[in-house]
């Protein structure tokens, strides 16, 4: 029986090292002999590469060595694969330097290796390049156009794959809807901007053959696995760590071709090489998220039902197909354009186009905010042309309560439980609606323009059923690991797959541990980033640690209960059908007053001094669990604005949001993990976005130039909770990372477009800078 | 090379430098103090303030030399007496971080910021830290562990206003 450490606020124990400057980040990292390298970036977005001269660089005192795309080739260095294939993909080849073309400023074209940073970085400067420049298409769309410039023959007019999914019958729909709203809008391309830059050190040793390679990385064992195919160095004698991460959000999932670089100028030299992005390199070499162009077309009924909806969108995945990005635009957006709502008629054509950008991949909820902001923005433009109330537009449309069934959508997925409507109604009552519209009114007398945004989301994550990934394209099962070793003394190591990079593994999988044996947290460590210490996992990201991994640490603590009471059988002298376990000791049902610890057990265990010969020693237990589906987390997120008629500038003045993610294990946690997610969300909504010009230079290319969410523009937020358990795993979690960011882009954005309805506006595209609201709102 | 002196955590060091050579690499380079990192190379996030003579200053934006002389205080010499300072207790206590590597700077200006504002509102906590990016708490949870250790500073023991300050 659980002793309700499960659900409580346990303080983290990850803080003690990082509040005092002793969190081990890779960049911390110092081995004897170690060297450093820098990568020689294109400046061009695209150009074929007419002479590369690295004579002057490496006659250079302190440089040990220039590598170029050919050089990695004729090493045996393979081009970086795509880990989720689509029917008739056209993938190009990814080499980790650039050979004979570069795509996109920013791809790697030699590295240097040298025996400081700054000798390393002196010689880029005498690397000789003759280029020859060719035409450059950065916009999703345009690339496919006749005439547009063709970035890869293997994709004829910048095409990766096209895909599509639909329901019912989307045309027939519009034609018989009594209104039609056709509108264009852009979900911008995001810099993911994790505080920490990427760091790889490889260390090689060639008297064993072994090599090892500190990253920072969301997923230890997906990079070994990867790095292994590219550089052909065999599994096991390649080790992954990473320790201490500061920040993902997506961006340190991917094998990048900066530490494959490490690896091989490490074998080549046998010495330990580290390579430490700077802040403007990582703009423009770690993946960006989201860029779509997307014309949707939305079908309704005067009464406010949405019939169907009919979407086409250009997914830009930059210069090359990062490793998941064929995921993103497709399985986690289309089908999920469906939202919380009873819509029978879709059709979704989705083109994955190739560009002179940087690739883009799965960032901080990606594909579902995409999808959640379309279909969320296309309730308030029904809402907007019926001059409805949004809420009750949400209202109409929301599917019912579903928590003992899932509940089988039109495309795709069944969600697996949800009472969307109690949660909406919570959300309006915490926001205190009524008055609020009320207020708003009285406001706009006097010149005044508040807006209240709302959004109720609904994402996937949980990845993943295996068989059903399988079948979808994923190159690997998304199941996760844990083994629970239990030592003489009853105290608890576990060893996960998931990898923690600020979510707190460390404190509520311990949680989850000391809960079901009945210990103190602090009798349980938690082992992670790591291969040669971990048992096989898919890592941390699309909110999978808890409904996947924290299954997998239930799981395999249920097995350690299990084989505990082999021994306690014989302890109690009892019959096993009898001896239960509850509170931390074993009892044979109905004596409690004669129980036996878990750590007497466990000493047993390892003693042998009881039981006969046919029980076999040691307490531990391992599961790789795969869940039976994904779990899709749900909320209403309620923002208000207020926007100075005089400068567009937008105020964020409240945000109350009601998130259901499941069980809980840690609430302080979870509502961590909302607050920045709201932050990373909101921020698409009002400030961030790349830019780049028609050359192909990255405009926001370093922090002066991408706006980034500061403290001073926010409020602190009221947030709440519904609970609907997820049957797909037996912690009913459903994921909490990333929730914030899918239900606070709409939200947001709903509310400054409320705020400029008295303008006549029903649509402008992120991120609502002052300038664009201004000048929407001179338009009347 | 340049001869450089400054005093870093009570500790008097000596030394010939590459005179380019970046406060916050020598910090962490030279001398191992790992808790100051760099997040973005243009003064823009903070993750490498560390308190020069007193005032939180970005590290990565200084050269070592221009330090000489002075007095450096970074994340690893704030502990007293094997006793968390109370930002340090503060956001452990209030959750004031998650991947954690924004803190260290994001405390240390904090340090600066409550001696000369013992009682911050919500809003000068959020303007006062304004130079400090974190990309994981949203900020709430940090301005509330400021907000506490304030209270509990302010409870605690008399403030003094540095010298020569605002």
């Amino acid at each position: 029986m659980a002793t309700q450490i499960i659900g409580s606020t346990v303080k983290r124990r990850e803080d003690p090292r990082l509040i005092t400057g002793a969190g081990k980040y890779t960049d911390n990292i110092v081995l004897p002999r170690m060297t450093f390298m820098a990568i020689l970036r294109s400046p061009h977005a695209h150009a074929r590469i007419k002479k590369i001269d690295a004579s002057r660089a490496q006659k250079h005192p302190g440089v040990l060595a220039v590598y170029t795309g050919e050089d990695l080739k004729k090493g045996g260095v393979n081009p970086i694969p795509v880990g989720f294939v689509l029917p008739d993909m056209k993938t190009a080849q990814h080499h980790p330097l650039a050979i004979d073309e570069v795509h996109y400023v920013g791809d790697g074209m030699a590295a240097v290796v040298a025996t400081d940073r700054y000798t390393a970085k002196d010689a880029l400067d005498l690397i000789d390049v003759e280029y020859e420049t060719l035409p450059v298409v950065v916009d999703g769309e345009k690339a496919t156009h006749a005439g547009a410039p063709q970035l890869h023959p293997e994709a004829p007019d910048n095409v990766a794959y096209y895909w599509k999914v639909g329901a019912g019958d989307a045309d027939k729909a519009l034609t018989e809807a009594d209104g039609v709203i056709k509108q264009r809008i852009i979900n911008q391309r995001l810099i993911p901007t994790a505080m920490e830059p990427r760091v790889a050190i490889a260390d090689y040793q060639p008297a064993t053959g072994d090599l090892t390679l500190y990253t920072t990385t969301q997923n230890p064992h997906l990079i070994r696995l990867l790095m292994a195919l590219v550089l052909g160095q065999p599994e096991h004698k390649l080790r992954v760590v990473s320790q201490d991460v500061g920040g993902g959000f997506g961006s340190k999932i991917y094998l990048y071709a900066d530490e494959v670089i490490a690896c091989f100028a490490a074998k080549q030299l046998a010495r330990p090489v580290k390579w430490t992005e700077e802040r403007t390199e990582n703009y423009k070499a770690t993946i960006h998220g989201r860029d779509h162009i997307t014309d949707a077309e939305v079908g309704y009924k005067k009464d406010g039902t949405i019939t169907a909806l009919k979407v086409k969108t250009w997914a830009n995945q930059g210069a090359y197909l990062s490793n998941f990005a064929p995921l993103i635009p497709t399985f986690f957006y289309g089908p999920m354009l469906q939202g919380v709502y009873q819509i029978s008629n879709f059709f979704v054509e989705v083109w994955g186009t190739y560009t002179n950008t940087t690739p883009v991949d799965a960032y901080r909820g990606a594909g579902r905010p995409e999808a959640a902001y379309l279909i969320e923005r296309a309730v308030d433009w029904v809402a907007f042309e019926l001059k409805m109330d949004p809420a009750e537009v949400r209202r109409k449309n929301m599917i019912p309560p579903f928590t003992s069934a899932p509940y089988q959508t039109s495309m795709v997925y069944a969600y697996d439980s949800g009472n969307y409507p109690a949660t909406l109604e919570k959300a309006l009552k915490n926001a205190g609606y009524a008055d609020l519209r009320k207020k708003q009114a009285e406001l706009r007398k006097q010149g005044k323009y508040m807006g209240i945004g709302i959004s109720t989301y609904v994402e996937i994550t949980g990845a993943a059923p295996a068989q059903v990934a399988a079948s979808i394209g994923a190159g690997v099962a998304l199941v996760e690991s844990a083994l629970v070793r239990v030592h003489p003394t009853g105290k608890v190591v576990v060893y996960t797959g998931s990898h923690a990079h600020g979510q707190g593994h460390e404190t509520t999988f311990a949680q989850i541990v000391a809960d079901q044996l009945g210990l103190s947290v602090d009798d349980v460590e938690i082992v992670h980033g790591d291969t040669e210490r971990t048992p096989w996992g898919a890592g941390t990201y699309g909110s999978r640690s808890q409904p996947v991994g924290g299954a997998a640490v239930y799981v395999a603590t249920q097995r350690v209960i299990e084989k505990g009471k082999k021994f306690a059988t014989h302890m109690l002298e009892a019959a096993e059908a009898d001896v239960v376990f509850e509170g931390g000791k074993y009892f044979v049902k109905g004596t409690p007053s004669k129980a036996i610890t878990f750590q007497e057990v466990a000493l047993e265990a390892y003693t042998a001094k009881k039981v006969p010969a046919d029980v076999e020693s040691g307490l531990e237990a391992i599961s790789f669990f795969n869940p039976s589906n994904f779990t899709f987390p749900n909320g209403a997120h309620i923002a208000v604005v207020m926007v100075d008629p005089d400068t567009g500038k937008v105020d964020l003045t409240r945000y109350i949001c009601v998130d259901d993610v499941g069980k809980v294990i840690n609430p302080m946690i979870v509502e961590g993990q909302i607050h920045g997610g709201i932050v990373q969300g909101l921020a698409q909504a009002l400030w961030e976005g790349a830019v780049y010009d028609d050359d192909g230079q990255l405009l926001s290319g370093s922090m002066m130039d991408y706006a980034l969410p500061i403290a001073s523009n926010l409020p602190s937020f009221e947030t709440s909770r519904t609970e609907t358990p997820s049957p797909v795993n037996p912690l009913g979690a459903k994921g909490a990372g990333e929730a914030g960011t899918i239900g606070s882009t709409p939200a947001v954005a709903n509310a400054v477009m409320d705020a400029l309805k008295p303008f006549g506006v029903r649509h402008i595209d992120m991120p609502l800078t002052s300038e664009k609201v201004w000048r929407a709102m001179q338009k009347k | 090379m340049a001869q450089l002196k400054l005093t870093v955590n009570g500790v008097i060091y000596e030394a010939d430098i590459d005179p380019r050579l970046l406060l916050v690499h020598y910090l962490r380079d030279t001398l191992g103090l790992t808790g100051t990192n760099v997040g973005c190379d243009t003064s823009q996030c903070g993750a490498c303030t560390v308190l020069v003579d007193g005032l939180a200053v970005k590290s990565c934006t200084m050269l070592a030399l221009q330090a000489s002389g002075s007095k450096i205080t970074t994340i690893e010499g704030l502990k007293q007496d094997g006793v968390y300072h109370p930002l340090q207790q503060a956001f452990w206590d209030n959750h004031g971080l998650q991947c954690g590597y924004c803190t260290s700077g994001m405390i240390m200006t904090a340090v600066d910021f409550l001696k000369h504002n013992p009682h911050p509102t919500e809003a000068e906590i959020r303007h006062a830290i304004e130079g400090n990016i974190c990309r994981c708490t949203g900020y709430h949870n940090i301005v509330k562990a400021i907000k506490a250790a304030a209270t509990q500073m302010a409870d605690n023991r008399p403030l003094q206003r540095p010298q020569g300050q605002v």
